[in-house]
């Protein structure tokens, strides 16, 4: 057991840059107490490697925040901003940073991290890259029921949440239940998902097109999500449902890697898979439902945190974390730069979708090619 | 039904039908066709008698339900032309990848014709219906040759799962386009939306006169391809064994299915599942020989989006829905039914 631990460890060790791969190739005929030492060096270096990009991550996030609570039409100083934010009355930063962009980049980092998080979640529990709530329809289901309880209802704040969180909890047992023929299989569930998604985008169509007072960018909210004219009536419910379902979620981080080892291994490991799976997706799906009610489905943040973080972690322990912070930053970054960095106001929905498609299709690619997990 | 064993390949039951029953079916849907017509006219706002329908028929618009019937029937000619086409290029499609979830709006194929048609619209100044159709099939093949072959790298060739996935993700990847492309000018995104909605409402003689040979033609390649297309239903080495050059056949009858799609999104805008649910219904009627089962799908399919059209002008009265919506919430829930059929193994 030991040495197969070590050998794993090795190869881990050897795939990032940490180096001591060499010594741990040389060290291994040895005695096996030596070679448990190694595997606790390798695993607290890989602990040390993931607190690294948690802190890189974390102090990125800081500083865009940051950023786009300064610039804008006007410019503030940090210091205004600080004063803002502590409570101080600033002449015209009061209202521009307090209540414009300060509601808004706080959105944009709740429903990143709760986007980033769902969607790691789902991708790690049906151990595809490519299932993230976007994809099998449980964003298309909140958005739909946010949509019409907003434009048909005329409905607003916590009835409005009420609404895409049950439907998309809805959703997703409908697409768990169709998919569930003697145990639920990941690629049926993929597919039925895809199905259920094109029948609620076109709900979601007939809904705004009965709206015609609704312009584009309004109706955009809804298709591919946006944060303009955010307000703290939105933020709230959102940023609740993240602080009670996050730790919850993280909590449940080591069922959810032995879950990726697959079904049998994951209840020989003494997991409980089916209820492990029912609570995290429950947790997941209300996730993915309390922040869509306040931005929309913001397009591919749920589907690339995951790979992303993947990608700057390597193997180095559960990706929850890393990726709901890549979601947050992935939202910030996108949003700053669809309000500023183009001759026209982007939502951020249509950025994120435009940058997130080539990943999309590159991810599919890769996928193929090396007949992976397909 | 008499169900034997599935093919190997596509997973579909085959069914042996005589030709009598066949001839039979044929008969009864092209009469459903007829029926299901006049019912589109008929039925609309506003309420029209049997004799204000036959006077409208010969053109007279003396009367304000005369006038109606004669204003509904571009509109019920063109769901018939544009079910027809997508019918039958569902059943080409799945013909040719021999992939029982191949749909122009599952592959993707209704979305690259919408991107090129949004992006002729808003960066070339496209105006005229031909430009559209023209548009739209080039968009059209370029997304499924790309959906295609992104599905079918790697082991295994194109599964229904790679293919879907690979479809649903170039779908949304190209909305994305699609609406980054739209928003900034806001000066046409009327002229976008109201054509991405689309539907047959909007229906005039002069755009069906525009895009008829369009249809003719792509009718007449995928009708010629329907033997290959059953040779090709044995697996690429048989075929091949049987004298069929695969990969010409493949382009010729997935060159036809494009075509129809293309001319049908530039007319109707994207309409998804037509051509997925269609084929499906009419193999439990006349069985998969492809010569029974091409034309079948094309008259089921016109069937399917009159009726889908007259769906929509009942259950929102006195609006109406959009026939893409209503095929959506019909075809959906048939999609999810077919992949709960297959087996696991088989996707």
């Amino acid at each position: 057991m030991i040495r197969v631990r070590a050998r794993s460890a090795a190869a881990a060790a050897s795939i990032t840059p940490v180096a001591a791969g060499s010594t741990l190739i040389d060290a291994e005929p040895r005695s096996p107490v030596r070679t448990a030492d190694l595997v606790a060096g390798a695993r607290s270096r890989r602990q040390g490697r993931r607190r690294v990009v948690i802190a890189i991550l974390s102090a990125l996030i800081v500083v865009v925040f940051a950023v786009s609570l300064m610039v804008g039409q006007t410019f503030y100083s940090p210091a205004e901003v600080v004063g803002v934010i502590l409570g101080q009355d600033v002449a015209g930063a009061t209202f521009t940073v307090g209540r414009l962009r300060l509601p808004r980049a706080v959105l944009a980092i709740v429903a990143g991290l709760s986007f980033g998080l769902a969607g790691v979640t789902f991708q790690t529990m049906l151990r595809n890259p490519l299932a993230s709530p976007d994809i099998i329809g449980i964003s298309a289901g909140a958005s739909a029921a946010a949509a019409f309880a907003i434009v048909t209802l005329s409905l607003g704040g916590a009835a409005v949440s009420l609404f895409a969180i049950v439907s998309g909890l809805g959703v997703a047992l409908i697409v768990y239940g169709l998919a569930y023929k003697g145990g639920a299989a990941g690629t049926r569930l993929i597919l039925i998902g895809i199905g259920i998604a094109a029948m609620l985008e076109s709900i979601i169509n007939y809904i705004l097109s009965g709206a015609g007072q609704w312009d584009l960018q309004e109706a955009l909210r809804w298709l591919t999500g946006s944060l303009n004219g955010t307000t703290w009536a939105q933020v709230v419910p959102a940023l609740v449902a993240l602080a009670i379902l996050g730790p919850l979620l993280l909590g449940r981080s080591r069922d959810l890697s032995a879950l990726q080892l697959g079904d049998d291994t994951a209840s020989a490991l003494g997991v409980r898979v089916e209820r492990t799976r029912f609570l995290v997706m429950v947790a997941a799906v209300g996730l993915i439902a309390f922040a869509t009610a306040a931005s929309g489905p913001i397009a591919f943040v749920a589907f690339l945190s995951g790979p992303i973080a993947a990608r700057i972690l390597g193997a180095n322990g559960s990706p929850l974390i890393p990726s709901a912070l890549v979601g947050a930053l992935l939202v910030l970054v996108a949003d700053l730069a669809g309000q500023y960095a183009f001759g026209t106001r982007f939502p951020v929905g249509v950025v994120t979708g435009v940058l997130g498609a080539p990943y999309l299709i590159f991810l599919i690619v890769r996928t193929n090619r090396a007949g992976g997990s397909l | 039904m008499t169900r034997t064993a599935p093919a190997p390949d596509s997973g579909v039951a085959i069914v042996r039908r005589p030709n009598r029953v066949r001839l039979g079916w044929l008969v009864a849907v092209l009469a459903l066709l007829v029926a299901l017509s006049l019912l589109s006219l008929a039925i609309g706002s506003r309420d029209v008698t049997l004799a204000d329908i036959v006077a409208g028929l010969g053109g007279s618009v003396d009367t304000l339900g005369e006038a109606s019937v004669v204003k509904r029937v571009p509109r019920t000619v063109l769901a018939v032309i544009v079910g027809a086409a997508l019918g039958l290029a569902g059943a080409v499609m799945q013909g040719v990848t021999r992939n029982p979830l191949a749909d122009p709006g599952i592959l993707g194929v209704n979305a690259g014709a919408s991107l090129a048609v949004v992006i002729g619209i808003a960066w070339f100044g496209l105006a005229s219906a031909t430009g559209y159709i023209w548009t739209a099939i080039v968009g059209a093949a370029v997304a499924a040759v790309f959906v295609y072959s992104v599905g079918s790298l790697g082991r295994g060739g194109a599964t229904p799962l790679k293919l879907a996935l690979a479809g649903a993700a170039t779908s949304a990847a190209l909305a994305s386009f699609i609406t980054a492309v739209a928003l900034p000018r806001g000066d046409i995104s009327g002229i976008i939306r109201s054509w991405q909605i689309g539907g047959v409402g909007g229906a005039s003689f002069d755009s069906i006169r525009q895009v008829a040979p369009f249809i003719v033609v792509g009718f007449a390649v995928c009708l010629l391809s329907a033997r290959s297309l059953n040779s090709l239903a044995l697996g690429d080495d048989i075929a091949a064994g049987l004298g069929e050059r695969v990969a010409v056949v493949r382009a010729i009858a997935a060159l036809g299915a494009v075509l129809l799609c293309g001319a049908a999104t530039a007319v109707a805008g994207p309409i998804a599942f037509v051509g997925l649910v269609v084929p499906h219904f009419c193999r439990l009627l006349v069985g998969v020989d492809q010569r029974w089962l091409l034309p079948f799908s094309a008259v089921a399919g016109a069937c399917l989006l009159v009726v889908a059209d007259v769906l929509g002008r009942i259950v929102a009265r006195p609006s109406e829905i959009d026939v893409g919506i209503i095929t959506a919430l019909i075809g959906a829930p048939v999609f999810i039914a077919i992949v709960r059929r297959q087996k696991v193994r088989a996707l």
